[in-house]
């Protein structure tokens, strides 16, 4: 029971950096190699707002949400239309962004190592015991779970309720119809990519509150979000929100019953289950 | 004339329907092609043509109902079983191996479909496709030199390669001048002369008159008419779909 | 068959049998080939112990980049999981070396990497590119998570001491004939109905679908050749060092050097990531030793360049400079031709 509990909490957070890239991928169609590397710099945000300020991850989120924004923004205006432009093909396109964004995310790496160094970083944050059903779970664990909740709801609705959330919805859906309809997709994705990467950044800020994060963790993040996003099927928020639970109760399951060092091996069980049973994901819509 | 009857019948398709979607593109169609005819797929564009095609030829997977090769069930076979089966198409648009000279954009029909062949004997058989749908000389050209109907050509000497029993022909003699016109359709002859069963989607009237032992209407995914070219084009309901209510 | 008839044939249209009948060009090749590693077989004799240790990187890196373009140049799909291959090799030859002689140990290498690389391309190559190569971005960490954990549940530690010394002189030759065989072996696939198959796949995949090619076992095929020589040479490297540890059997940075030299170098000519391995490995001598806090940030400075300023890599820019104009009238031309220009 403790164990379906913590895989939850968990899997609730792992939410939000799926998200990120779900959008990322499905309405700017750039497969983001370095969005762990996004997601570990806003852990290290959170990191360095709490121990230089003495400041919550969540008023860290504050700052690190608008920062990650423009950063995404940036990159996606200087390194990924460029290659946009020169693409031939989605195929192509795929290519060319996969090599890039896995560069940026070595420079990334190699950026956070010059700033914070190699070791681990953490820190304590209502480390509390907080009682459900009897068993005691970490404070920070059910904030955090919290957190992204509001957050990923708040989306959801911002998603399928507003028309600048349909004009995303339409562009991942089929972007160049949606330019037919007067569109701006160069802009939409621009700012879903921008978006996502905020999203992310914000995963990595709450996950901090109770996960230890060094440079290079930045890989291990992007796989998992990968994972969860096929899982759950390219193109919908809630697929990815599903996938999230699953692959967090499957890890914890792993961490608990089997070996806390096998949580990739239990994410690649369930990438290899997905791909063998239905690739198109949970939600996905199979390509005839 | 052949009339479809079970002993005949190359390949069968039964209730066959397609759903993308909401959208429903083909309606349970059913009809049988004869060995050695040639059976016109024509209707209004957007009618469903190219999709039925693609099921035969494995592109796209039915929705429901069944296809069925020499009394096997091919709905479900992956494109590439299919062309060793036996059927090779060309496609609405061209599609060539740019980085392949005109005379391996023929071999690559030779090497894997229905008959293999490779070495001396690939390279003389590709040549004389070559030679037969007259392109003669271009074997070491670049694709890219190539005009439209040229390129079109090398499709089919492609998808003749592989020996197929059955020839799917989507808008072959599409955008053809009348000269070019009359060389298409003799080619066309020539393959069922070789004993092939064709299938062609076409609008070219002139062509599926000449051509065509019998046509099967299609609209909106549906089978309107079937029979004869000449009893099909004078069909009302075959005129309505084409010209709408006010010349039916 | 006379010299112009052959001349006029492309290498796709001769037959296995006729494969070792070589028209001129090839001839010229082969002789060029096989006295340039001739000239790179005698680097031992001059008896520099520092530029034989580069030497020995450059003929490892030469076989991992070829091997690598073997696959991901026909294909275009990334592969990132050399490391992952190259660590199965070495840590079989650290396990088992207490109990089976090298050579056998090679062998076994070669098949486990086989393996791996069968399951992977099983169950990821039927399906799409992206998901390939997210397989293949964390397959090195996932192996290397594995490794850890039987080693945990064996109750050994998981470094291993790999105790055979092989000369560095030994150990250069034997790269340098691994890398001939890897040579070989791409040039025959450019022969054979899977080099012709998989150009086809190359240029259109509907297209090669309709031709009746199975082009997911194709590239399954590819796959496993080209890890297997991944394997091999991790095998084969491990003596060099004395006690090999996952964090250098796995290393990331492995996996991310193959593929910066091997774009640098053009993936679309079998020699082409010759071209980008010496440049790169002398260039990273220089940055390790003068920058070495900075390594990983201009390792990732170089790849973006090269991705975005020389795709082809150095062999497509001095393509794109013979034929004078850039671009190259849209024909990239297929992995195993050798250096033919007389071709439209």
């Amino acid at each position: 029971m403790g164990v379906i509990i913590i895989g939850l909490l968990l899997g609730g957070t792992y939410a939000l950096m799926a998200v990120g890239l779900q959008l990322q991928y499905g309405v700017a169609r750039i497969m983001n190699l370095a969005s762990g590397e996004t997601l570990v710099c806003g852990a290290f945000g959170a990191v360095w707002f709490f121990t230089a300020y003495k400041l919550s991850p969540l008023y860290a989120l504050i700052g690190v949400v608008p920062l990650a924004f423009v950063a995404n923004w940036v990159i996606y205006r200087v390194m990924i239309l460029p290659l946009v432009r020169r693409a031939k093909s989605q195929g192509q396109l795929e290519v060319d962004s996969i090599l890039a964004t896995f560069g940026l995310s070595f420079m990334a790496i190699g950026i956070l190592l010059a700033m914070f160094g190699g070791e681990f970083l953490a820190y304590s944050y209502l480390a509390t015991p907080f009682v459900i059903l009897g068993q005691p779970y970490a404070l920070n664990r059910i904030v955090a779970f919290l957190c992204a909740a509001v957050l990923c709801a708040g989306l959801y609705i911002w998603l399928h309720h507003t028309r600048a959330g349909l004009t995303l919805r339409a562009v991942s859906v089929n972007p160049s119809a949606a330019g037919l309809v007067g569109i701006n997709v160069a802009r939409t994705s621009s700012f879903a990519f921008a978006l996502g990467g905020a999203v992310s950044a914000s995963g990595g800020a709450l996950l901090s509150m109770f996960l230890n994060f060094d440079a290079s963790l930045g890989v291990i993040f992007t796989l998992k979000a990968l994972v969860i996003v096929i899982m759950g099927g390219v193109g919908d928020i809630r697929g990815a929100i599903i996938a999230s639970f699953i692959l967090g109760l499957t890890e914890t399951a792993v961490a608990t019953y089997l070996d806390p060092g096998l949580t990739l091996a239990a994410a690649y069980m369930l990438f290899i289950v997905i791909l063998l049973i239905r690739p198109e994901g949970l939600f996905g819509k199979r390509s005839s | 004339m052949p009339d479809g009857s079970p002993d005949a019948a190359v390949l069968r398709i039964e209730g066959v329907t397609k759903r993308f979607g909401g959208l429903v593109a083909v309606d349970n169609m059913s009809f049988a092609l004869s060995k050695n005819e040639v059976l016109g797929l024509i209707g209004p564009n957007g009618s469903g043509k190219t999709t039925m095609l693609n099921m035969i030829s494995g592109a796209l997977k039915p929705t429901s109902g069944t296809i069925l090769l020499h009394g096997k069930d091919i709905s479900t076979a992956p494109a590439s079983e299919i062309a060793v089966r036996g059927i090779a198409r060309t496609f609405q648009i061209v599609r060539m191996l740019p980085s392949l000279t005109v005379l391996e954009n023929v071999a690559a029909g030779g090497v894997f479909g229905h008959s293999r062949r490779w070495g001396r004997e690939l390279d003389n058989y590709a040549r004389d496709l070559l030679q037969r749908v007259g392109l003669r000389g271009a074997d070491d050209a670049s694709v890219a030199a190539l005009t439209y109907i040229d390129q079109k050509r090398v499709e089919l000497a492609r998808a003749l390669a592989s020996d197929p029993e059955v020839v799917l022909l989507d808008e072959w003699l599409a955008g053809l001048n009348p000269t070019e016109l009359r060389t298409g359709i003799a080619l066309i002859e020539q393959i069922r002369a070789d004993n092939r069963t064709i299938v062609i989607v076409e609008h070219v009237m002139d062509a599926i008159r000449s051509l065509c032992d019998r046509c099967v209407v299609m609209n909106s995914g549906m089978k309107i008419a079937e029979g004869t070219p000449k009893s099909v084009l004078a069909d009302a309901e075959v005129i309505r779909a084409y010209l709408g209510d006010a010349d039916a | 068959m006379s010299g112009a008839a052959e001349h006029r044939t492309a290498p796709p249209m001769q037959s296995l049998r006729a494969a070792l009948v070589l028209s001129r060009r090839e001839q010229i090749n082969l002789i060029v080939a096989v006295l340039m590693f001739g000239a790179a077989a005698l680097l031992p004799v001059l008896g520099k112990t520092y530029w034989l240790s580069i030497g020995i990187s450059v003929a490892m890196f030469t076989v991992l980049a070829t091997s690598w373009t073997l696959f991901s140049g026909p294909t275009n799909y990334i592969a990132l999981s050399t490391a992952a291959f190259f660590g199965i090799g070495m840590y079989v030859v650290g396990a088992g070396l207490p109990y089976m002689p090298f050579p056998a140990l090679v062998v076994v290498a070669a098949v486990a990497g086989a393996l791996l690389a069968a399951v992977v391309g099983l169950a990821t190559l039927r399906i799409s590119g992206v998901y390939f190569v997210i397989f293949t971005l964390g397959l090195a960490e996932l192996v290397r998570q594995i490794v850890a954990w039987a080693q945990h549940v064996m109750g050994t530690s998981s470094g291993l001491y790999v105790l055979l010394s092989i000369s560095d002189s030994a150990m250069y030759w034997l790269l340098l004939g691994l890398a001939a065989t890897v040579y070989l072996v791409g040039w025959f696939i450019g022969r054979s109905r899977l080099g012709f198959a998989l150009r086809i796949i190359g240029n259109d995949e509907v297209v090669a679908v309709h031709c009746g090619i199975n082009t997911a076992r194709a590239k399954v095929i590819l796959f496993v050749i080209s890890c297997t020589f991944a394997s091999i040479t991790g095998a084969l490297v491990a003596p060099r060092w004395s006690y090999v540890e996952p964090s250098i059997a796995f290393s990331p940075f492995l996996s991310f050097e193959v593929v910066i030299m091997a774009l640098l170098g053009g993936v679309h000519r079998l020699w082409g990531p010759l071209v980008g391995v010496i440049p790169f490995t002398l260039l990273w001598e220089f940055i390790s030793a003068k920058f070495p806090a900075q390594t990983t940030i201009l390792l990732g400075a170089c790849f973006l360049l090269i991705v975005y300023f020389i795709p082809r890599g150095v062999v497509g820019l001095l393509e794109d400079l013979v034929r004078g104009h850039v671009g190259g009238s849209g024909s990239v031309r297929g992995l195993f031709q050798r250096g033919k220009t007389d071709n439209a």
